[in-house]
């Protein structure tokens, strides 16, 4: 079908495009900038940026040459991330079952705009929380674990301080990523055709036989998706990691150790006194982080659109 | 019944009985046995080496888990399981839902000792971190936040709503790529929006500033604005854009004055989402705002306090008054979270009657 527009239409489909268009640029532009200013640093460490151990501006006289690799801090990311993920996606699973189908219908709709307010509690929060009522909960967690499974290599503990660990980062992590996961999921399952799942009671099944037979399988994609959007916040997230992790530059996967960090902490650590050159490293390290990021958002987004097309 | 005619009809009231629910005398017990349950498990907290609310938690677990088993003997695999695995989703909803809970609780708790009128009013000028708390506010900090919010919301929206009318309206090749690449935005750390407008604006103004705060803090709006406008412009039936084709006006008028308008709450919903997502961001101000101590009304004559870096620093600090100062700040910021919300929420309902 062609359509024919008159001036007044070509000018409006103009603007509005010009406006979608400015939103996409300002994403292309995050990358773009971030690149030009830390395509120095590319240039001058190679791979060396990512698999390396320092992190040196050198010495002003250049007799200590300046060394930038974001290696430890980049499996500090990832690590945080997954002791996140590990415990947060089964908790999400467990409570987005729990308002969709087993919560009293008088405190279901209490929990779901309780867990959207959730969902926007800002980060610094979680931060302010992990350090001020969590930690020592979660130091004692610590302790008991590397007590009795401390001979494993990743609860290996010689020093006997459990603070400000990965172990503590990554579960105030879970905690902030756990609405997110939740709401999704809640959304996925809420769309399990109702039809499906009363056949399930009316052949005799339990609510536990219709919830495994029909709504776990029904809602598998979407949760992965939703699982992926919290990871993407927590690799991203700065303000509580720099609150609960101690900033130590090395490779570290002793979880229950207190040292680690991760790329965004990282920038905001070092941002303050940073020399021009060590500037560009952390600008190239915002665009190895905004690449990560960037990259398990858009598959998460493609798992989540398609799920809700395939069931709509 | 009597027994004195045989030809005495038995009647037996019937009585409505609802097998799916418990009758009152079963409630009754339950509540009893789960009360036993917590003394006992309170018992043992206190005798043995577990400790702490985390422990009372287990241990009240264990033992309901432990009766939910014993229940289920002999009813059936299927029943049984259903049992038993009901009451492990119930606990892992409560650990679930337990930190942000706490979180909520933290802040009232903790966050009302520093509270006091003056403390929404006055700045820091005069005050150090350690001063008795009936001195000093987060006044200035209000107000920085609500200049750099309001920029972000003066930039963002006009993008936010352009974006959800491409992707309803107009419909073009691009709609695909729009809708996608904002949804994948919407997960750019806040502290790379921070370091885009710190290499694009403050490398190049060479100071730190509201202003440049304000547009970190659009970047990471316009997803969320964009998003939630598309939302609401989709709730608008087509046979309104019919009814306005039929009635003789161009797309551009039919948009303009008949699907715009009628969304218009929902589109302040959006702008209110967008405000309530970026108003306790810290991160990207810490490149690009910083924090000062007094009360400034202009966005582009550096550094310039908020809500969330006054938090920040007060956090680290460290001192017991400084701490009391930073939940304080914490609950004004999640109490202004909250009345967006509500905001939000009541306007939503609007446009759906």
């Amino acid at each position: 079908m062609h359509v024919v527009y008159s001036l007044g239409d070509r000018i409006f489909r103009r603007i509005v495009t010009a406006g979608a268009v400015t939103s996409l640029l300002v994403l292309a532009l995050i990358g773009l900038f971030l690149f030009a200013r830390g395509v120095e640093i590319f240039r001058d460490m190679g791979t060396k940026f990512v698999t390396g151990t320092n992190w040196t501006a050198g010495s002003e006289d250049g007799v200590l040459p300046a060394e930038f690799s974001i290696g430890p801090m980049l499996a500090g990311t990832i690590v945080t991330s997954l002791i996140a993920l590990f415990f947060a996606v089964p908790l999400s699973i467990a409570g987005a079952l729990y308002i969709e189908f087993f919560a009293p219908s008088k405190i279901k709709s209490t929990l779901v705009s309780m867990l959207d307010l959730a969902a926007a509690i800002p980060s610094l929060f979680f931060g302010l929380w992990g350090v001020q009522v969590f930690s020592s909960m979660g130091e004692r967690w610590a302790a008991l674990t590397s007590n009795y499974l401390g001979w494993f290599p990743l609860f290996k503990n010689e020093l006997d301080i459990f603070g400000r660990s990965p172990f503590i980062a990554g579960l105030v992590l879970a905690a902030m990523i756990v609405p997110i996961i939740t709401s999704v999921s809640r959304e996925v399952y809420s769309r399990t055709p109702r039809e499906l799942v009363d056949s399930c009671y009316a052949l005799g099944g339990t609510r536990w036989g219709a919830i495994r037979a029909v709504v776990l399988p029904y809602g598998r994609s979407g949760v992965v998706g939703g699982a992926m959007l919290g990871l993407g916040r927590a690799l991203g997230e700065t303000v509580a990691v720099y609150l609960l992790l101690n900033l130590v530059f090395k490779y570290n996967f002793n979880i229950l150790e207190s040292e680690g960090g991760n790329i965004a902490s990282l920038i905001a650590t070092k941002f303050g006194e940073a020399t021009p050159y060590e500037l560009k490293a952390l600008l190239a390290a915002g665009f190895v982080l905004f690449l990560l990021t960037l990259t398990v958002n858009m598959a998460a987004t493609a798992v989540v659109q398609r799920t809700a097309k395939a069931q709509s | 019944m009597s027994t004195t005619s045989d030809l005495a009809i038995h009647v037996v009231d019937a009585t409505p009985t609802q097998p799916w629910h418990k009758p009152r005398v079963e409630q009754r017990r339950d509540a009893l046995v789960y009360l036993a349950l917590a003394v006992v498990a309170y018992a043992i907290v206190m005798v043995s080496g577990v400790a702490g609310p985390d422990g009372f938690a287990l241990v009240f677990f264990i033992e309901v888990l432990l009766l939910t088993i014993f229940r289920s003997r002999g009813i059936g695999k299927a029943k049984s399981t259903n049992a038993i695995v009901s009451t492990v989703i119930g606990a892992g909803a409560v650990v679930a839902f337990a930190p942000w809970m706490s979180i909520f609780f933290s802040l009232i708790t903790k966050g009302f000792q520093g509270l006091y009128f003056g403390f929404l009013v006055r700045d820091m000028r005069v005050t150090t971190p350690d001063d008795e708390l009936n001195m000093g506010g987060i006044g200035h900090a209000i107000i920085g936040s609500m200049l750099m919010v309001l920029i972000a919301t003066i930039i963002t929206l006009p993008l936010g709503i352009l974006s959800g009318v491409y992707l309803t309206e107009v419909r073009g090749r691009l709609t695909r790529v729009v809708r996608f690449v904002i949804q994948s935005m919407s997960g750019v750390p806040s502290i790379v929006a921070g370091l885009f407008i710190y290499t694009t604006v403050i490398s190049v103004t060479g100071s730190f500033s509201g202003f440049a705060g304000a547009l970190a803090l659009s970047v990471l709006m316009l997803p969320t604005v964009a998003r939630t406008a598309e939302e609401v412009l989709k709730l608008v039936p087509e046979d309104l854009r019919a009814a306005s084709y039929a009635l003789g006006a161009r797309q551009w008028r039919s948009s303009l004055m008949v699907v715009l308008p009628t969304v218009r709450s929902g589109l302040t919903t959006a702008a209110i989402l967008g405000v309530a997502r970026v108003v306790g961001e810290t991160a990207p101000l810490i490149l690009t705002a910083l924090s000062n101590n007094a009360f400034k009304f202009n966005p582009f004559d550096g550094p310039i306090a908020s809500m969330p870096m006054y938090v920040f620093g007060m956090l680290q600090i460290g001192t017991e008054y400084s701490l009391n100062r930073a939940w304080s700040g914490s609950l004004v910021l999640m109490l202004i979270v909250l009345a967006l919300f509500v905001t939000a929420r009541r306007l939503g309902g609007k446009d759906k009657r």
